[in-house]
């Protein structure tokens, strides 16, 4: 039975989605995850180490910024939640610094964890130089080409990055990679999963960790306009852990809309895409059932978008659960429709969001917003990392 | 009497169970393969159904389902190439593969056709238990396969019994907590193996991951009913013409 749309029930289901779909030989490691996080997270202790993090060294809450320029081209009142100001310049950090605290009180010593963007891998990497533990970070050859500089941030964080070489060499293969070498060292490492995805609990876990986002949205449209409840929250979705941390305390406020943003790639019909709800069928990948772009025989298809971050043929499984309940509305932006977004933030906003929140952005020409709703997007990241497409991109037009 | 338990009623030791996939190193070569195994010795095929993200098997086997993919191998193709199996093989056949082409397939057209080719059991790592008995063993049981759950060292006694429980035909005990093809010191597998037996479990145990040669099956078979070996055989098949001399040349090694 379904309580909440937040959380899954004991076996780690959303509605038909989730689960543990796990060799044997994670069985324990999992099960040791499973039987202590929700312990350990709710111990005063922990909370308040993590909570100081969150604040001191992560730099939360993060702003919540009235677009004023941006609000007034689409008629509407836009409001920008700012991880982008993160520690690290994304929202990943939240994750990781909840999930190392975890690692330790469960006395790990070794850390791993797969990247796409390069984004969680440096988040990582940041948290284990602070806790002083070995970080290992698996990165498909391909993303560790076009995002050399987050390859470089971890190697000066004191990471080592290992190239996944396998299938399409991206986040996919990484994830993979990252599986095997936690199936071959079962007793000292733990694996920080950078999304909401994986077996349960790390989606239920990663969503916690996330949801820090929305409730600070509550508290800070409260202060603003006084009311904690916005007309929708839009995020985009590649595995979903910004979307789930942005969605999550609205997820049962009926009055609240929920738009999630998917990659459409070059578009949806042109098998260069990573639109998981539109171009996937429910299947297994890395754990847990969800929503997975798969050939008519089964075999996980290689997804593409210009953003490595949303490169993954799947999505988690809460959000699958949201798509099929239409409790979400699932929206998809073409690499095109990412980039005009992106210039047009940095131009009225002077923002320059990464490729990823672009997506995000992208949702305001799709859906139209009354004069006096309020709309929150999560601007998840900022776009350093991507100024090399961005530069191209005006290269080309000049 | 299924052929499993045959097989184990008759010959309770040293029972030699090899993998190959499904497609590998030809799209043709699956029966050939089975075969050339049955004529050389092996006691049990497990046949590899090639996935793109074999989460459970190391590098070797999945670069093998790759080149089958490749060549085209799909679950359908299979079912089709084992049609006439049953004509030249007599030794009993469980297929191995991941649980997301099995259900595109159809959980059910699967086991349905596997049955009618003569597949005598099913292994799917990546099927857990509970999943398992509140979904999909009512199925497997109503064809008659046989279903084989992996224990590792790391799986308490109270767990073994249970997977023991679910089990029938064998239990495939890891040798060591590892992805296949991982060579791990070979006495703490020897201890966990001792600790199997004296469980007293229903199942006869297959020894899988790390077996290679005719010391390690040798060792293998003192604690447990056999072993399984898969990435050695895989990649002595590697970049063969002669299928054939190539896996009398791997079982004679084996064997001795």
């Amino acid at each position: 039975m379904q309580v909440s749309y937040k959380q899954p029930d004991e076996q780690g289901y959303y509605g038909e989605f989730g689960g543990a779909y796990i060799p044997e030989m994670l069985y324990r490691n999992v099960e040791e995850l499973r039987e202590n996080y929700l312990k350990i997270i709710a111990d005063p202790a922990f909370q308040k180490e993590y909570q100081l993090l969150l604040t001191d060294y992560a730099g939360r809450p993060t702003p919540l910024y009235y677009a004023a320029r941006l609000s007034e081209k689409y008629g509407t009142n836009v409001y920008l939640k700012r991880e982008d100001l993160c520690h690290t310049g994304a929202h990943k950090v939240n994750n990781t610094i909840g999930q190392i605290l975890v690692a330790e009180r469960l006395g790990k010593k070794r850390i791993i964890a797969e990247t796409g963007a390069g984004q969680h891998g440096v988040a990582t990497a940041t948290v284990c130089a602070l806790k002083g533990l070995e970080c290992i970070v698996y990165m498909g050859e391909k993303d560790i080409e076009r995002q050399a500089p987050n390859v470089a941030r971890m190697k000066m964080l004191g990471a080592t990055v290992i190239p996944a070489k396998s299938g399409s060499k991206t986040l996919k293969d990484a994830t993979n990679e990252a599986i095997r070498d936690w199936i071959n060292n079962p007793n000292d490492t733990f694996y920080i999963i950078g999304s909401v995805v994986g077996p349960h609990p790390y989606p239920d876990m990663v969503a916690r960790f996330q949801s820090v986002i929305s409730k600070e949205i509550r508290t800070q449209l409260a202060e603003k306009i006084g009311t904690e409840l916005p007309r929708a929250v839009i995020a985009c979705v590649g595995g979903g852990s910004n979307a789930a941390g942005t969605f999550y305390h609205f997820l049962d406020e009926p009055s609240v809309g929920i738009y999630a943003v998917e990659a459409a790639g070059c578009g949806i019909d042109t098998h260069m895409s990573a639109a998981a709800t539109q171009l996937g069928k429910p299947g297994i990948l890395h754990g847990s059932k969800s929503f997975l772009m798969q050939t008519p025989d089964g075999q996980v298809e290689e997804p593409y978008s210009i953003s490595a971050g949303l490169d993954y043929p799947g999505i988690g499984p809460m959000h699958a659960n949201l798509f099929v309940t239409g409790r979400g509305t699932f929206l998809n932006a073409t690499d095109q429709e990412a980039l005009d977004a992106a210039f047009e933030l940095a131009k009225l906003e002077g923002i320059i969001p990464a490729l990823e929140s672009a997506h995000a952005l992208a949702a305001l020409n799709k859906v139209s917003f009354a004069k006096d709703d309020h709309i929150v997007v999560c601007l998840s990241g900022r776009g350093d990392k991507d100024m090399e497409t961005y530069m191209n991109v005006m290269g080309a037009k000049r | 009497m299924s052929r499993l338990k045959e097989l184990f009623a008759k010959k309770g030791k040293n029972v030699l169970n090899v993998y190959c996939t499904a497609g590998f190193p030809q799209v043709n070569s699956t029966l050939p393969v089975m075969e050339a195994l049955q004529e050389n010795g092996a006691d049990i095929i497990e046949l590899g159904m090639p996935y793109s993200d074999p989460l459970a098997d190391g590098a070797v086997i999945q670069n093998s389902s790759t080149i089958a993919l490749q060549g085209g191998m799909t679950l359908s193709l299979l079912f089709e190439q084992l049609k006439p199996m049953r004509n030249h093989i007599h030794i009993p056949v469980v297929l191995m593969g991941y649980m997301n082409p099995v259900l595109q397939y159809g959980f059910e057209k699967f086991c349905a056709d596997a049955a009618a080719a003569g597949v005598d059991g099913l292994i799917l790592p990546d099927l857990p238990p509970f999943e398992f008995e509140t979904t999909y063993k009512a199925i497997v049981d109503r064809y008659g396969l046989s279903f084989i759950f992996l224990v590792t060292p790391e799986t308490s006694e109270e767990r073994v019994r249970k997977l023991d429980a679910l089990s029938s035909g064998f239990l495939y005990a890891v040798s060591s907590s590892s992805t296949t093809g991982n060579e791990k010191d070979f006495s703490a597998v020897e201890q966990y193996l001792e600790r199997l037996q004296h469980y007293g479990l229903n199942n006869p145990v297959l020894v899988g991951f790390g077996i290679k040669d005719q010391d390690t099956f040798s060792r293998a078979c003192k604690y447990a009913n056999g072993a399984i070996i898969g990435s050695a055989y895989i990649k002595a098949l590697d970049g063969q013409t002669d299928l054939a001399a190539a896996t009398r040349h791997f079982i004679k090694n084996v064997l001795g």
